[in-house]
């Protein structure tokens, strides 16, 4: 028993271990702010991430098939993406804008069925692989560390889009609107700020950072399936839980930290017992939440609002 | 009514649910002019309030603006209309700095040119708003957080300006500095329509006030009707 917990110490703090596991967390910490900005001005947690971030692979994977440079590969996500954030936001979150939060949830189930049903058609169960993208799967080594391109392009990149979110929330107006928004709707559209304009902008950068991570995801993942991303969404929506969903700080944080801990366990983890990783990662959910029912990042230990 | 009316309200009925919250109400209020809405709660003042600003349902009757009816519109374009709201309760962002707050309030102006002029007025009106600019809205007392509802309904430069219970709360003195910050709004010729429970100060201070109760308009007084208590007393009884 010593024994194995010291080995599992041991690969805990390895660095090669560390850096893989802040590459995860840096991913997981943009899908988070992608599903926290919806949610801040829409309370609407939008289940169907995960198959916009799918259908962004698949585009990628139809690019390396139909053998086109990798930059149109990625242009054609970003278009994908895109396209289905703002049919969504259209069709299903702008009707649906004034009903219950369980009914919007309800909704975002169906559209994400309903999108891997259609990829399940398309592309069958097997899917397809983006073989285009794999050179940046591979190392680079850094003194004793192999460090994988994508890790790196993966860290940079979320930082660089977080930085640039929380200029464009500090210092444009749009990204005041959104604040205010976020924090009470009500009042905002009392003072002019225009309800649809700022609805739109938080799903378009929501659809933004999606088509980022489908990016990231199908270098490390290049076999795109019908139920590519899912998980990830799933373990993301735990930690924007467990970080605190009210305010968008929290939940990128909590993103990150789900993230990193998935990596850590994920690394330390002997392989023949990986299958125990999403039962002891969510078993720590629950026991976090059980102590801080609002968020570990959250102001305040009080309940949750309005979610 | 002096000037041309800048909002009429015109056989006004508003319900919750299947309850009637303003019954068949009508009024006017002209261009420069303070017009006072006073009454008992729940008379229907803050909901005729919202349903000029298209925060609620208008179930029958007419809203105009400068001739133009405004009813159904949501409450982004009202106020781009040049209609501001301060809420009752003032609805300030306390997570906010103060100045983020007033700039909130440039959201219902249609461009960007004279924004920081105006800006500097209502500093001028309100210095605390211009002393703490940088510190959360929510860290300000009480006084001070009406006073930044009010700037922040300025800054959007409206044609008229809706208040509810500006001086619901505040300590006496503070009350005095609303007035008086009401009294200079006036004189810059911005059109108010001011709904208050301090009934003997709003005559008083309005060119004309009404008074409403159980949804109805009762009473339509002058500023020289403030002493006449008797009146004030049955009407609100009523």
């Amino acid at each position: 028993m010593t024994t194995v917990v010291a080995s599992f110490v041991r690969d805990v703090v390895d660095p090669q271990v560390q850096i893989d596991a802040i590459g995860l967390g840096a991913v997981y910490a943009l899908m988070a702010v992608g599903i926290g900005l919806v949610f801040g001005v829409l309370r609407l947690v939008n289940f169907a991430y995960g198959q916009l971030i799918m259908a962004g692979a698949f585009a990628l994977a139809l690019a390396s098939e139909w053998d086109w440079p990798v930059w149109a590969g990625i242009v054609l996500c970003f278009a994908v993406v895109l396209a289905l954030s703002v049919a969504l936001e259209w069709l299903v979150f702008r009707p649906l804008r004034l009903q219950s939060p369980a009914v919007m949830l309800v909704a975002t189930f169906a559209v994400a069925f309903l999108l891997q049903s259609i990829a399940l058609l398309w592309f069958g169960p097997l899917g397809k692989p983006a073989a285009s993208l794999v050179t940046l799967n591979r190392p680079v080594t850094i003194g004793s560390l192999d460090v994988r391109k994508v890790t790196i392009v993966a860290i940079v990149v979320a930082a660089i889009c977080l930085v640039a979110l929380v200029l464009l929330l500090e210092r444009t107006s749009i990204g005041l609107h959104m604040r205010a928004a976020s924090m009470d709707f009500t009042t905002a559209r009392l003072l002019g700020v225009r309800a649809n304009r700022v609805i739109a902008s938080a799903v378009l950068i929501s659809g933004v950072l999606a088509a980022i991570v489908a990016v990231m995801l199908t270098i490390q993942f290049p076999l795109v399936t019908p139920g590519f991303a899912l998980q990830d969404t799933i373990i993301v929506l735990a930690g924007v839980v467990v970080g605190g969903m009210n305010r968008l700080f929290s939940a990128t944080l909590g993103g990150f930290a789900i993230g990193y801990v998935s990596g850590l366990l994920g690394g330390a983890l002997p392989t023949d017992q990986s299958q125990y990783l999403p039962s002891l990662l969510f078993g720590l959910v629950i026991l976090v939440l059980l102590v801080r029912p609002a968020g570990v990042f959250a102001r305040g230990g009080g309940p949750v609002e309005r979610v | 009514m002096s000037g041309d009316p800048l909002l009429e309200v015109e056989g006004l009925v508003v319900r919750y649910g299947a309850v009637p919250a303003v019954r068949n109400l009508s009024f006017a209020v002209g261009e420069g002019e303070i017009v006072g809405l006073i009454g008992p709660n729940g008379a229907g003042k803050t909901t005729t309030l919202l349903a000029i600003m298209g925060g609620l349902p208008v179930a029958s009757g007419d809203l105009r603006l400068a001739g133009k009816s405004i009813r159904g519109r949501a409450p982004e374009e009202i106020a781009r209309q040049g209609v501001a709201l301060v809420p009752e309760g003032r609805r300030i962002y306390g997570d906010l700095t103060v100045e983020e707050n007033l700039r909130l309030g440039l959201a219902a102006r249609p461009g960007r040119s004279g924004a920081a002029d105006d800006l500097e007025a209502v500093v001028e009106l309100f210095p605390i708003v211009g002393e703490f600019r940088r510190r959360h809205a929510g860290a300000l007392s009480g006084g001070q957080q009406q006073q930044l509802a009010i700037a922040r309904g300025l800054a959007a430069r409206p044609r008229l300006l809706l208040l509810d219970e500006p001086s619901l709360g505040l300590a006496p003195k503070i009350v005095d500095v609303v007035f008086d910050a009401l009294a200079e709004i006036r004189r810059r010729g911005v059109t108010v329509l001011l709904v208050e429970q301090r009934a003997q100060r709003t005559i008083e201070f309005a060119d004309r006030t009404y008074l409403m109760a159980n949804g109805e308009l009762r009473l339509v007084l002058d500023p020289d009707d403030a002493g006449d208590t008797d009146r004030l007393v049955a009407a609100y009884l009523s």
